[in-house]
């Protein structure tokens, strides 16, 4: 649709009502009203308002750069058209939650829902307001993108800051109390909302800054500036050591609770650092892989539990079995599907994972792992008879696991099995007339990331205090499937990116977690269509797709 | 001797001794479940029964994995939510308020009839629908990029569905005419099983005689054998594969409204499981033959319904019908292990599998 150089008005009239379908099904599945409890700007406007103009402004602005070259007087009321055209499925909406009861077959219509798309104005008024409000959105967005960049940018910046301090203004709020008290948070927030003085002065701020910064690297461009690579030495050392203090204050900077969010975040890069080796390197889809996730957790629960179940073991003596048990049952589950590839392969792993779960649920096993009970009282880890009970001392240990396996996974990528592993993900067969052993390859593949995810799982047993079988689900696999493809596959950074983006983001926005599973499959799409490389792709994709640009280089 | 011994990879050891124990353990258990002779003849017949039933359910879905994979070769992993979609649609809109008012009962040939077109409208269009968006664009990616929209397709929908709807269990109402069981020839039968066994046969003789009779059925055949001479012999490729994908979703309507039928209730997740059974069911007719999904449909759902009293009864396992996903994922293991073309298959090559 947006391959077209022009756009004429029948276009407009199709994006408008794709626009209007995606902001009704946001509204009928209750995620626009469960937004709606949020004020992003006290008394101006709510979360639910921004979601559901986003797909109207996001449209308006891509359309407009279509008939931008016509005119601009143009595209700006196409902008506008297109926006009217966004309410009118929400009118219809509004008419007929109106005039009966919809809400026994759409559950999620709920009056809060009407009141926020009629302005609380009534039905008729309401209604009129809604297609004026999109209306103006859609024009804005037009208009914005037909201003020259110089503006554009410092604007987009702007807004941009504001709404991330209005998404985030709960823990905002909450850190910035803890560290400087009260009085600073009144002048920055109103509740939970943002103080629209304060919006109006951050939003100047960012802009003013944004075009200042741009002017004086223009300047700096004309006058022949560059940075000598001793001074860019320089500043990659001191980049890694505050990197490294960061890592290390982490847990004095967020306190107890979104320490225990990155604690999460770490256990799922953990994992994601070992399905990345999987799927990344070696180019086998796995969809089983919350498989060893569990068995690492039940080891570690079965060896250290304090209750009728347990061995008695620390957490100390009992990690070292939990990973070379997850590893042995990497290897164990790698053999049936040596000879399988591709879709094949991402269903047996499938039913692997589901095998392992209902085991570990079945009264078959209950004396030894316990069933639906699951194992408890298992203790957390304590160094010199110290516990480490709040989530600030677990931070380290599950910082050292990442490290480790980052450590581990960066060393392997460039060795001789890591050159392996993606000479067999590009083509199986070359790999193999090249000499390569499949059968091991493979093996130790699926052995390293069942080791890592092995790891995360003793330390999320250890974590818990108790494990049940029900938190080893398929939904784990598709979490961290979706993170490593979100960040970028067969790239390191991007695990982190993934995880921070998937996992850490709907633990701070709670309004987001609801709809969590639903964002991901939309995720996964999206990404597939639009950046299949991810957020933060690996070196190697970078490098086949800037292969060109480096034979010129080297010519020089 | 000696160099035939040399010949065998070690590899093939291993999964040989892997399916002897797997034979072992159910000869094993079947020999100890007869001796022990646990349930009365009744009960064998009515979990056959239930059996055949519930593999009919199988195969219908199992034909939309067939289709779709013969022609694009890809797993649809979001077929299950094609299944799920139509039929919680039609209890919500149709099948609830009808029962309230007495419709249902009154005239209950032409609710059937109502809701089963609601039911597949709905399933095909979610099924075009994602196809447009999802997959078609993708046709020439790499071929873990469409697995993975699918995975999202899926998830997608479920919770979609879930937000419409509501995350709790629907009750589908019973239909009074069905309710019951019948004698037929000494043998006492659930009268919804026999509604289920016989529809599915009905719609799976129909399916056959549109894919191998029509030239609609033509085309889509043409394409699943080379889409690129299918296009220079004037074959709509696109259209074929969005044929493909609404015959193979209105299958699974149906199955969707023959599973509330036996089953009395609908669910957001109900689509999932049955996909990964029904894929398995596939995989096991064989891949991309018709009659191959019948005859997997027919044999997993007997497997599942029989298998855990049968092979996990005589060795004394607790409750083994907890086992059941675990015998039919087993089997999925065992069929692409040992037999990746299937009952029937036979062109699945090395680069399909």
């Amino acid at each position: 649709m947006f391959k077209k150089q022009t756009i004429v008005i029948q276009d407009i009239i199709k994006l408008g009502l794709l626009a209007g379908l995606i902001s009704l099904s946001m509204s009928v599945i209750g995620f626009i009203a469960l937004l709606g409890e949020r004020e992003l700007i006290q008394n101006v406007i709510s979360m639910g308002h921004v979601f559901l103009l986003a797909p109207p402004i996001a449209l308006a602005y891509i359309s407009a750069e279509k008939v931008l070259s016509q005119s601009k007087v143009k595209a700006t009321l196409f902008g506008l058209l297109l926006g009217i055209i966004t309410a009118l499925p929400l009118v219809i909406l509004v008419i007929l939650a109106s005039s009966f009861d919809i809400r026994q077959f759409l559950v999620n219509v709920s009056p809060e829902l009407i009141e926020l798309l009629t302005f609380g104005q009534g039905i008729f008024l309401g209604s009129v307001i809604l297609l004026l409000v999109s209306g103006v959105a859609g024009l804005l967005a037009a208009g914005l993108r037909t201003l020259p960049d110089d503006f554009r940018e410092p604007i987009i910046t702007g807004l941009a800051w504001v709404f991330l301090f209005g998404l985030f203004s709960e823990i905002l709020l909450g850190r910035l109390r803890s560290i400087f008290g009260r009085g600073l948070t009144k002048l920055i927030f109103s509740g939970k909302a943002l103080n629209p003085l304060f919006t109006v002065f951050l939003f100047i701020v960012v802009a003013a800054l944004r075009y200042w910064s741009k002017r004086r690297r223009l300047q700096a461009e004309e006058r022949g500036e560059s940075i000598s690579p001793e001074r860019q030495q320089r500043y990659q050392r001191i980049r890694i050591v505050l990197g490294v203090v960061t890592l290390l204050l982490m847990p004095l900077i967020l306190g107890t609770y979104l320490s225990e969010v990155m604690n999460n975040v770490g256990l799922y890069i953990l994992m994601g650092l070992g399905l990345n080796i999987v799927v990344g390197f070696a180019g086998l889809l796995d969809l089983g892989y919350v498989a060893f996730f569990a068995i690492g957790a039940y080891i570690m629960g079965i060896l250290t539990s304090e209750g009728q179940l347990g061995l008695g073991f620390t957490f100390w003596t009992a990690l070292p079995f939990t990973v070379i048990g997850s590893t042995l049952f990497g290897i164990i589950l790698g053999i049936p599907v040596l000879r399988m590839r591709g879709d094949y392969l991402a269903i047996v792993t499938l039913g692997f994972g589901e095998i392992i779960r209902i085991l570990a649920l079945s009264d078959m096993l209950k004396p030894f792992i316990g069933g639906a009970q699951g194992v408890l009282q298992i203790p957390k880890p304590s160094i010199f008879g110290f516990d480490l009970v709040k989530p600030e001392y677990l931070y380290y240990i599950i910082l050292i696991g990442v490290l480790l396996a980052w450590f581990i996974s960066w060393r392997l990528r460039d060795s001789r099995l890591g050159r392996q592993w993606m000479a067999m993900r590009e083509d199986e067969d070359v790999a193999e007339a090249m000499g390569i052993n499949l059968v091991n390859t493979k093996l130790l593949a699926f052995a390293t990331g069942a080791a890592f995810s092995g790891l995360s799982g003793g330390i999320f047993a250890s974590k818990l205090t108790s494990i049940f079988p029900h938190s080893f689900n398929l939904i784990v696999s598709i979490n961290v499937l979706s993170l490593i493809i979100v960040g970028g596959i067969g790239s390191l950074p991007g695990v982190v990116v993934g995880a921070l983006i998937l996992v850490g983001l709907p633990e701070l926005l709670r309004e987001f977690a609801e709809h969590r599973m639903l964002m991901y499959g939309a995720l996964l799409i999206v990404m597939m269509l639009a950046r299949p490389e991810g957020f933060w792709p690996s070196e190697t994709i970078k490098r086949e797709l800037h292969a060109h640009e480096e034979l010129e280089m080297g010519s020089d | 001797m000696l160099r035939r011994l040399q010949d065998v990879n070690v590899l093939d050891l291993v999964l040989w001794v892997f399916r002897a124990v797997i034979i072992v353990i159910v000869v094993w258990g079947t020999i100890a479940t007869l001796i022990e002779n646990p349930y009365p003849a009744q009960t064998w017949t009515e979990t056959i029964v239930a059996g055949i039933a519930q593999g009919s359910l199988y195969a219908l879905i199992a034909i939309g994995y067939t289709l779709v994979y013969g022609v694009l070769f890809m797993i649809n992993f979001a077929h299950g939510e094609f299944f799920m979609s139509g039929i919680m649609t039609a209890t919500i809109f149709l099948a609830q308020p009808m029962s309230e008012t007495g419709f249902l009962d009154n005239y209950p040939v032409l609710s059937l009839l109502l809701i089963t077109i609601v039911t597949m409208t709905v399933s095909v269009a979610i099924a075009l629908l994602t196809e447009r968006v999802a997959y078609r664009p993708l046709r020439k990616a790499p071929r873990l990029v469409p697995l993975i929209t699918a995975i999202g397709a899926s998830f997608f929908w479920q919770y979609f569905f879930r937000g419409l709807y509501g995350s709790e269990v629907k009750p589908f109402p019973q239909l009074a005419s069905l309710a019951g069981k019948v004698s037929l020839g000494g043998i006492v039968i659930l009268k919804t099983h026999i509604v289920v066994i016989v529809a599915a046969i009905l719609m799976l003789i129909g399916l056959y005689g549109f894919v191998m009779r029509t030239k609609t059925g033509k085309s889509i055949r043409a394409v699943a054998e080379n889409k690129d001479v299918a296009a220079l012999m004037g074959i709509d490729v696109d259209r074929a594969v969005s044929i493909t994908f609404a015959v193979g979703a209105s299958m699974a309507g149906i199955a969707g409204v023959l599973y509330a039928i036996v089953f009395r209730q609908v669910h957001f997740f109900m689509g999932f499981i049955p996909g990964i059974k029904a894929f398995t069911a596939a995989v096991l007719g064989g891949i991309g033959s018709i009659p191959g999904a019948a005859l997997g449909g027919l044999f997993l759902g007997m497997f599942e319904s029989v298998g855990p009293g049968l092979f996990l009864e005589g060795l004394g396992i607790p409750a083994p019908h907890q086992l059941k996903d675990v015998i039919a994922f087993t089997m999925l293991v065992l069929v692409l292990i040992f037999r990746p073309q299937g009952i029937l298959g036979e062109r699945l090559a090395e680069e399909k599998a």
